[in-house]
């Protein structure tokens, strides 16, 4: 027995030197792999930061846009319609609607170039020299348009000056916020050197000046006015879209969520039910822009680029989630709540609807205000049902032809107009993170919120 | 392996000595000491512990004898795991736990700044509560320590090193040919020896026991126990039971923790038989716990 | 106008219906009889009973009223009119829509045209005050059967309770529809697709280079998907060599080594990158990070293009890395804690109780995450649509542009609907292809994470 005692005194001095010798090593060793992870997590949120950073520098000028204070006049002389017809009595609807578009065709057909080039010579220093169209190129092309809509809705505006905010076109925006390089030669700016100087001196005058940029969110998408488009279009068709995932995808996904928690018996089925939602939940998005491809449009014959079709695929998609997480939520009430409604006599279906629901109502909503979040934010989908069309109107109704935030975004990535767009599609980024983001801090606020009441 | 038992050098009738005559003069601790005198190498001193605001040790101070068994008992939530949990700084791993006072090993506190908590883990060895065996084979489960410690030159060290703690756990016979099988596949008792044998292997000088008891059954209970006896010719242990009976079969010392404090330590004999506190005298006799 | 007349209608039948239901059972219960359900359960009884036959008279006439109108237009049609061709008939019958609804047409109305449309109106009110009445009249005889059931043995509140589960039920067969749908759909054009084109020349061949839909059917194109397939796959191994080590090291000092503070922080910011939609990651490669990689690639003298399947891979790396670290965070949570002190007690430093025992227990898990990852990577369109270069090119050089699965399918198929070629019919093969490989790998993945999981329960 002693020499097992003195065996075991040795080991414990073997031991110590061994663990002392080895100490330094599994200390660095130690060191290098925490100093990995924190390397991990500042590359992590280095890439949050940088990602944010990028699109908030170069989205922010997009909101603020080159704007020229003109004096318009609607000059009789280039302006020579008649008066606006009048309703005559018996006349039917359709016949006054068509001779108020003949008189509006008349109106349009007027030179409205000549009253804004008018316009830009008139702000211009005296005696400066600059050709129409050198003139015409420093105003957005579809306030020419809008001078007619002014005077479409106030026939009484002919013969009057009035001074009018109108945009900048795209490439004076570039020229001035030197989005583009400013010691480029003639050949290669896309403004004449008139126009360049001009623009600067209006600036300089305070002629032109930078303004926020409220028709990015009030105008819809244009080609020939790439400096007035906006996101309107895309706003209201997401909102059709998002309106249609809150009404079908949340209370279908927290109806089948209450039927397989609570209800479902415990077999094949229900197994197959449960590995095709966990499965569902993981198919790519893509896959679901076939299926709406294929289902809603060829075989329904709904239209393409419509938000309702966009709302459906939207809503197949984020059902698994929505169920996924609503019966998680469901799975965390303790059984002991589920005993005591049983106990007192309550039917499973009362004890479901009146006690395990409202317990996991703020776990719901969270849950359904992150999967719309996700759906709007959600594009390759959009792309295989035409919702990447460009559609210069807003949407009246779920089923006319309208695009979506993302795939605006997409859209205008891809523009030409490189210089110009580049800021537009960073702007609109920020105006979609910006949603997403509310949303989901609506979703913890009101988590916090309700979960201290329950 | 067989071990003879010598006979227990605590079985001498004990005079019951009061604090205030003869133990020493530190803290509120009711304390007999041992007729026969032994080595102490594990001192604790003016211990407290806590956690956030809250306060779980007051003012612990115990001398730890060596080569013998000490228990640790009271009722739930007195401190003893807590106790247990600081002499191999394992509340190091607890977020916002605090340790004031003292504890020396060999007369190193081991809070000194300097004392490095790898070295003092591998000297203070630990055997929890629920048999946690790493999902790895037996043989592998046994390596571990040695293996993270550089203990063996050589595979057929290793090998050596393994065989041997799993003879000293009593657990050779039954593994002997499943050294290859995954730990998590023996039965419970055969599991927490595995890990008795896991810190053997380290060759520790204290080993720390945590209610290894109390997720088996008695047959496992009676075998471990066994081993425990065995075992601490060799070593120094501490155990935390919550079993009064486990206590008088296999530990020398006790000490009796109670919200916090240490109230009463002394040979098991005295604190089981003639308890000095009246709050040891309760709870010996069932009216608090 | 007529949907609000029609919600109206409804709403007044329930209304009625549960206010009959509830009092005839309420005067039942009056009487000292013992009534099995409450009288609100009768009430909605009587209401489902009442409403269901209802909605079925509607809905039979949204299904049949279109044709049964068209076919009235068309009878008022003169025969000249009826055998004009198909536009110009279709504008007569248009015609005589727009003066039926009121709003009148431009030009001059015919003789005809004017009967008809009168006729057309008259049909539409009748039609409308038929299909009400109808509907009206199934359901108060509906209410009236149900009244007459009520009695105190009548279980009303199991039988409400059913048709709530069986509604409940045919919510959760969505999910199963949603799976038949896009399985038939896919392998119906995918078969449609491989009556074009041979199985074999799709799956094995090695070039892609389909012809123009408008240059007829003589030159349909090769179609090989394995170029695809590989620039799929070479993406997503590059985001897995970005996402594994960042995604799991952040995972581990989260959950191992961060304190409470930095962890309530960081968590949730990295976790805002899950959050950001794929078509800003891809925007992020197309300005950013391509053009970072091409300059710094330039500097220390590699061709590096923008567009390449490096910049794809790496972002959708970037998107992946709060995927991999939540889920094997939530696997790492899942081993006991006791195997992290069973280490620490015998003097193992912190990382080789990660590296020796943590890992390797949660391996099987997070060997699963990592498989659900990859079909992620794998299935994700935005970022390569932007940033991947779409050159369909067998090439195994990263810094060059490849194309994907996913980007093809969007190429072939956008602004098209009638799919009648193999060029718009191939991607739905691919899709398929994608479908098929992406199951496997949740199967697989969901499976083994599903036995780590029992494993520690």
């Amino acid at each position: 027995m002693a020499d097992i005692a003195v065996d075991i005194a040795e080991l414990a001095n073997r031991r110590r030197l061994c663990v002392r010798a080895s100490l330094s090593r599994r200390h660095l060793i130690e060191r290098l792999f925490r100093a990995g992870g924190l390397t991990a997590i500042v590359i992590a949120l280095g890439l949050v930061a940088t990602l944010f950073g990028m699109m908030a520098s170069k989205g922010a000028p997009a909101f603020m846009q080159a704007t020229l204070s003109l004096d318009v006049t609607f000059d009789p002389a280039v302006i020579t319609v008649a008066p606006p017809p009048a309703r005559a009595a018996g006349q039917s609807e359709a016949d006054y609607r068509a001779a108020m578009l003949v008189w509006q065709r008349q109106v349009t057909l007027a030179n409205w170039s000549a009253i804004v080039e008018t316009a830009v010579r008139n702000a211009a220093p005296p005696g400066f020299e600059i050709d129409r169209r050198g003139a015409l190129a420093l105003v957005e092309t579809n306030e020419r348009h809008r001078l007619r809509d002014m005077f479409v809705a106030d026939p009484g505006l002919l013969g009057q000056t009035v001074r009018v905010d109108m945009l900048a076109s795209a490439n004076t925006d570039n020229w001035l916020k030197g989005t583009i390089n400013r010691a480029l030669p003639d050949s290669r700016q896309q403004l004449s050197r008139q126009t360049r100087t001009l623009a600067d001196t209006l600036l300089a005058e305070g002629k032109i000046r930078f303004a926020f940029a409220w028709h990015l969110f009030t105008n819809t998408d244009s080609r020939s006015a790439p400096a007035a488009a906006g996101l309107a279009g895309a706003f209201v068709g997401s909102l059709y879209m998002m309106l249609i995932v809150i009404a079908l995808a949340v209370p279908i996904g927290v109806a089948s969520a209450i039927y397989l928690e609570e209800f479902a018996p415990r077999h094949r089925v229900t197994d197959l039910i449960e590995v095709n939602i966990n499965n569902l939940a993981a198919v790519p998005s893509i896959v679901f822009g076939l299926l709406g491809a294929a289902v809603f449009i060829r075989y329904f014959g709904l239209p393409m680029s419509a938000p309702v079709v966009g709302g459906l695929v939207l809503t197949l998609m984020t059902l698994p989630t929505i169920i996924i997480a609503t019966r998680s939520a469901l799975r965390a009430v303790p059984l002991s709540l589920r005993q005591a409604a049983l106990a007192v006599g309550a039917s499973p279906t009362q004890t479901v609807f009146h006690h395990v629901l409202p317990v996991t109502f703020p776990a719901i909503l969270t849950s359904a205000i992150i999967g719309v979040a996700q759906a709007l934010g959600e594009t390759a989908p959009l792309l295989l049902i035409g919702m990447n069309a460009f559609v210069a109107s807003i949407p009246a109704t779920p089923f006319d032809q309208s695009s979506a935030l993302p795939a605006q975004i997409y859209l205008w990535q891809g523009n030409e107009n490189r210089n110009f767009f580049e800021a537009r599609t960073s702007a609109a980024i920020m105006v979609l993170l910006g949603l997403m983001i509310t949303l989901n801090a609506l979703a913890i606020f009101l988590r916090t919120r309700l979960e201290r009441r329950v | 392996m067989t071990v003879s038992i010598p006979p227990d050098n605590t079985g001498a009738p004990h005079a019951p000595v009061s604090a205030s005559a003869a133990g020493p003069a530190y803290g509120e601790t009711v304390r007999t000491p041992d007729t026969v005198p032994r080595d102490v190498r594990l001192r604790a001193r003016h211990v407290d512990v806590f956690y956030g605001d809250k306060q779980a040790l007051f003012d612990v101070s115990l001398d730890i004898p060596e080569k013998a068994v000490t228990s640790l008992i009271g009722p739930s939530g007195c401190g003893k795991t807590t106790f247990l949990r600081c002499v191999n700084r394992m509340n190091d791993t607890i977020e916002d736990c605090r340790v004031t006072g003292e504890i020396t090993l060999d007369g190193q506190n081991i809070y000194d700044p300097s004392l490095d908590v790898v070295e003092l883990r591998s000297r203070v060895g630990m055997v929890f509560q629920k048999p946690n065996p790493f999902p790895k084979s037996v043989y592998e489960n046994v390596a571990y320590g040695p293996r993270i410690h550089g203990l063996a030159r050589s595979r057929a060290e290793l090998e050596d090193i393994v065989v041997a703690s799993l003879r000293r756990a009593g657990l050779w016979e039954e593994v002997k040919d499943r050294l290859r099988e995954p730990g998590t596949g023996l039965s419970g008792g055969q599991q927490q020896r595995l890990c008795i044998a896991r810190a053997i292997a380290v060759s520790p000088e204290v080993i720390l026991m945590d209610e290894p008891c109390s997720a088996l059954d008695p047959i496992a209970t009676a075998v471990i126990e066994e081993l425990i006896d065995e075992l601490r010719l060799l070593y120094t242990i501490i155990i935390v039971t919550h079993s009064m009976q486990q206590a008088a079969r296999v530990s020398q010392r006790t000490a009796f923790f109670h919200l916090g404090r240490l109230v009463e330590e002394g040979p098991t004999e005295v604190i089981l038989r003639h308890p000095q506190a009246k709050k040891t005298q309760d709870y010996i006799t069932g009216r608090i716990g | 106008m007529i949907p609000l007349l029609v919600a109206a209608l409804l709403l007044v039948l329930m209304g009625i219906a549960y206010t009959q239901g509830f009092s005839r059972s309420r005067a039942i219960a009056a009487t000292g009889v013992r009534l099995h359900s409450r009288p609100a359960y009768h009430g909605s009884l009587v209401a489902i009973r009442c409403l269901l036959p209802a909605l079925l008279v509607l809905g039979l006439w949204v299904l049949f009223g279109p044709g049964m109108t068209r076919a009235f237009i068309v009878a008022q049609l003169p025969p000249d009119v009826a055998a004009l061709d198909e536009p110009a008939f279709l504008t007569a019958v248009r015609r005589i829509e727009a003066i039926a609804s009121g709003f009148g047409v431009a030009g001059q109305v015919q003789p005809y045209e004017a009967a008809a449309g009168e006729a057309v109106r008259r049909f539409h009110t009748f039609a409308l005050l038929v299909v009400m009445a109808a509907a009206a009249g199934v359901g108060i005889l509906g209410l009236l059967a149900a009244l007459r059931r009520i009695s105190p043995t009548l279980r009303a509140r199991n039988k409400v309770e059913s048709v709530v589960r069986v509604l409940l039920l045919a919510c959760s067969a969505l999910a199963i529809l949603t799976t038949v749908g896009i399985v038939v759909s896919l392998f119906n054009e995918a078969f449609r697709f491989f009556s074009f084109v041979a199985p074999a020349d799709f799956f094995f061949g090695t070039v892609w280079n389909p012809g123009f839909a408008t240059t007829g059917t003589a030159a349909i194109g090769e179609y090989g998907l394995l170029p695809l397939l590989w620039g799929t796959v070479m993406i997503a191994i590059i985001a897995m060599l970005v996402a594994i080590p960042v995604g799991l090291m952040t995972a581990i000092y989260l959950s191992q080594y961060a304190s409470a503070r930095l962890r309530n922080v960081a968590k949730p910011i990295v976790e805002v990158l899950a959050g950001i939609p794929t078509i800003v990651y891809g925007f992020f490669a197309l300005v950013t990070v391509g053009p970072f990689l091409s300059d710094t690639g330039a500097a220390i003298g590699l061709d590096i293009r923008a567009t390449s399947a490096l910049t794809a891979g790496l972002v959708m790396g970037i998107m992946i890395i709060p995927f991999v670290s939540s889920l094997s965070d939530d696997i790492m949570r899942q081993v006991p804690l006791s195997l992290r002190d069973g280490s620490l007690g015998l003097g193992a430093t912190e990382s080789e109780t990660i590296r020796r025992v943590l890992l390797p227990a949660a391996l099987p898990g997070i060997v699963g995450a990592l498989l659900l990852a990859i079909s992620r990577a794998i299935g994700e369109t935005m970022i390569v649509v932007l940033a991947a270069g779409n050159s369909p090119v067998l090439r195994f050089n990263p810094a060059e542009p490849v194309s994907t699965i996913t980007v093809t399918i969007v190429n072939q198929l956008t602004g098209d609907a009638d799919f009648a070629g193999p060029q718009s019919l191939v991607a739905f093969a691919l899709g398929l292809t994608l479908f098929v490989m992406t199951l496997l790998l949740n199967m697989v993945a969901l499976y083994i994470v599903r036995r780590f999981r029992e494993q520690y329960e």
